[in-house]
């Protein structure tokens, strides 16, 4: 019975949405207000209707109705109860499903909040949201119904893949569809815009805390899960250029290029039209994602989903959604008025200059991901485009952009003064030029060539960083007490901005320590036996048989020692799951400040021994406590006060003090 | 500065970032692409010792022997076979029988020294490649998936 009332809530949505997208366009068009105040009742009925088939869904899944066939195939009694609910969201119906809940809250919530927001502006932002999810649902209640019933029900479910049953993979998706979907605002604002005719500093207030709180989920949702690869693939690497994590990361690569031109916009009224494209082409890349990770067109360790008639409907819904706007885009771009006009050294310069070497990027991450899938199609062979692609393309393109990044925020809006500039950065510089050298003559001996300058790099962004807040707060060149009276009323946009950029610099310096010096080593160990890697000594103890809630597992016991000191005991494992039977490995980690000590244990060699493969990964602890630097930069930024100023939220707007802070 | 110096080094910007992507690419796509051959295309093809590219089929029954850490197998598309060669810790999901890719370079005996195995973690699963190679000699069952 709860399974079909989600079935119907689903399809009364889909109607509330139809409305929502059509009447208040028309009221908008026609200037009517009672037409346009459809929107916002429609909005939250909409949502209640989502909220009620997803509640119905987790239902299945929490109480085990195994006669709904999607719970059948993906859920079993003996899961954790984690496992049970985040199961919802780890098939392709039930994602979907969450796709558009999440579509119907954030269209709740720019309803709720939005009330400063001009009626017209408010009720085309909602139709053009209610025309996504109209799309969703269609292809959610065609071609992937996640409440169709199995009859006669069988005793138990297949289970859940045991890869997925991992709390960090249990978040890893829904974070990644809150930074899909809360770039679908800023995609509504934009073709609202365009239908307006026109955008303005007040537009892009409105729009710049939607995209930062994408941009904060997408970000944590991709660090969740190459935070699980690197954990849970035993292969100790944490980034593989595979197409489904290129998939996710081109949208972030073009949000984070729309949050820094939204700023441009806001401060100075230029690189509109640009920023307009930019919302436009970001969502049309989380459209595309998840039409790469669910159409099954990929070979990928990643496509749990394989229905290329999903991918069909998925295509159009993308041909349509990104075809139409563009084509919008190029009939309304003109209207809008060119703003404020800047010199090539200038905040705004460094920022387009950043923009420009951002999409770029996600360009040649794009070719690099479709090419294959043309070859194929066109018959010029199979393919595959793997790091050393990237390598050899997106990342050249990156270390201009980490230069900017370091310049940029000490520049003035409108004229810089580089020569200037320069000089305040000269701690910096010379910090770098010490990086660079030390790490010629210190560094191991396979040391690739391009490990120093390009951790030069990053020690040149993480002291211009700190130079520009030291600047800030006046440290050292004005009393103590004015020192911590400026940290203090720093707005939180602006600590935001130096955590997160001191966060890419540490993230960084973690990719290349980790690139560069990881040591891999693999070998048959028998019980007692010793290996050295990378001046630790890893000595087998033992190996037994365990047993976990759904799985057996051997479990490998190293104890690893420095200079006869001790310094970890390390326990992987080798699972075998109950329900499906599949084997897993469990890497072990011991996480130091500077490396991780990494452990994994394979098949017995049948003479007594174990292959065994141990890493020592340099550094990556830094690339993880950057990414969490990322995040909580974002999020500081994100409760800055004046974000909320005519921002949808309920917060009263205090007058601000218009002080001459310049903004990050 | 006015308008129109503006939007000229609005455009020389872009196309200095297109043309500096399309460089890299190029230059990436001429030696960083990684063919995929199935043993028969092996056997038509002429491959130089020192390309690298990826190897993919069946792993052929009671072809798989253990010499330490090396591993030793026969990947065929029932046509063909090719003798593989892997030192490392295997896929949880390698099978005899089995659909595999492995990426490696061709070594002067005739033996593929792979140095990655791909087998997706689904026991089930049929690589994509596989199953286009597999189809193309006739040796495609759909039931086996």
């Amino acid at each position: 019975m709860i399974p079909e009332i989600g079935h119907y809530a689903l399809v009364l949505a889909l109607f509330v949405a139809i409305v929502q997208a059509t009447v208040p366009l028309i009221g908008a068009h026609r200037n009517d207000a009672a037409w346009m105040e459809v929107a916002r009742p429609a909005a939250l009925v909409q949502f209640l209707c989502v909220a009620v088939a997803f509640a119905a869904l987790t239902h299945a899944f929490v109480v085990s109705d195994f006669s709904v066939l999607n719970v059948a195939q993906n859920s079993h009694t003996d899961k954790p109860m984690l496992y049970k609910v985040s199961g919802v969201w780890g098939n392709h119906e039930g994602s979907l499903l969450f796709w558009i809940t999440t579509l119907g809250l954030f269209g709740l919530m720019v309803a709720l909040f939005g009330r400063n927001l001009p009626p017209s502006l408010r009720a085309r932002v909602l139709a053009v949201q209610a025309m996504i999810t109209v799309g969703f649902l269609l292809f959610v209640l065609f071609t992937s119904n996640p409440f169709e019933r199995l009859d006669p029900a069988p005793a138990n479910g297949s289970g859940l893949n045991p890869l997925l049953q991992d709390p960090g993979l249990a978040f890893h998706p829904p974070f990644l569809y809150f930074g899909y979907v809360g770039f679908s605002i800023a995609f509504s604002f934009a073709i609202a815009a365009l239908l307006e005719g026109k955008v303005d500093a007040a537009w892009a207030r409105w729009v710049r805390p939607w995209t930062l709180a994408a941009w904060v989920c997408l970000t944590l949702g991709i660090a969740l899960g190459s935070w699980w690869a690197y954990y849970e693939l035993g292969w100790g690497g944490w980034w593989y250029w595979d197409p489904v994590e290129n998939a996710s990361f081109m949208p972030w690569l073009l949000g984070t290029a729309l949050l820094h031109s939204a700023i441009v916009v806001e401060k100075r009224d230029a690189l509109k039209s640009w920023t307009i494209l930019l919302a436009i082409l970001t969502f049309s890349l989380s459209l595309l994602g998840t039409f790469l990770v669910r159409s099954g067109v990929l070979t990928s360790v990643h496509a749990f989903a394989t229905d290329p008639q999903r991918g069909v409907f998925i295509l159009a819904l993308l041909v349509v959604v990104t075809g139409g706007s563009l084509l919008l885009y190029a009939l309304r771009a003109p209207v809008l008025k060119a703003g404020g006009i800047f010199s090539p050294v200038s905040r705004e310069g460094s920022l387009l200059l950043n923009n420009v070497l951002l999409a770029a990027g996600t360009g040649t991450v794009l070719l690099g991901t479709l090419y294959p899938l043309f070859a194929d199609a066109l018959n010029l062979g199979k393919i595959s485009v793997g790091p050393p692609f990237f390598n050899a393309t997106f990342v050249p393109l990156m270390l201009p952009m980490v230069v900017a990044m370091g310049i940029g925020p000490l520049l003035a809006w409108k004229r810089g003064d580089l020569p200037g500039t320069m000089r305040r950065l000269r701690i910096a510089i010379a910090a770098s030029g010490v990086t660079l050298l030390g790490m010629w003559l210190l560094a191991p001996e396979q040391s690739p060539w391009w490990a120093p300058p390009t951790m030069a790099l990053a020690a040149f962004l993480a002291l211009a960083t700190l130079i520009e807040y030291a600047e800030r707060i006046k440290l050292f060149r004005a009393s103590m007490g004015e020192t911590l009276r400026r940290a203090r009323n720093l707005p939180r946009a602006a600590y935001g901005m130096t955590i997160s950029h001191f966060g890419l610099a540490l993230a960084m310096a973690g990719m290349i320590g980790s690139t560069a010096w990881v040591t891999e080593s693999i070998q048959v160990q028998q019980v007692g036996e010793t290996v050295t890697v990378a001046g630790y000594d890893y000595r087998l103890d033992q190996v037994k048989e365990v047993r976990g809630p759904n799985f057996t597992a051997e479990r490998a016991v190293f104890t690893v020692t420095r200079d006869g000191q001790h310094m970890a005991t390390l326990r992987p494992e080798r699972r075998v799951y109950n329900q499906p039977p599949r084997p897993t490995t469990e890497a072990a980690i011991r996480t130091l400040w500077y490396a991780d000590l990494y452990a994994v244990v394979g098949e017995p060699d049948g003479r007594g021994g174990h292959v065994t493969r141990i890493y020592h990964n340099p550094l990556v602890p830094w690339l993880w406590a950057g990414c969490a630097l990322l995040v909580v930069g974002g999020s500081i930024s994100l409760s800055d006060r004046r974000h909320r100023v005519g921002a949808p939220t309920k917060a009263r707007a205090k007058p601000v003090a218009s002080g001459k802070t310049a903004e990050a | 500065m006015t308008r129109k110096t503006r939007r000229l080094y609005f455009v020389t910007l872009g196309m200095l970032a297109l043309g500096a992507a399309a460089v890299l690419v190029l230059t990436a796509m001429s030696d960083k692409l990684v063919y995929f051959y199935s043993p028969s295309d092996l056997q038509t093809q002429h491959i130089t010792e020192d390309r690298r590219f990826r190897l993919g089929g069946l792993v052929e029954e009671g072809s798989v022997e253990r010499e330490g850490q090396t591993t030793r197998f026969r990947v065929t598309d029932t046509v063909h076979t090719v003798s593989v060669a892997y030192t490392g810790i295997l896929p949880d999901l390698f099978r005899e029988g089995q659909g595999v890719v492995t990426e490696g370079r061709l070594g002067a005996d005739g033996t593929f020294q792979a140095v990655s195995v791909l087998a997706k973690h689904d026991e089930n699963y049929m690589p994509k490649e596989v199953a286009d190679s597999l189809k193309k000699t006739g040796q495609w069952k759909p039931e086996d998936q």
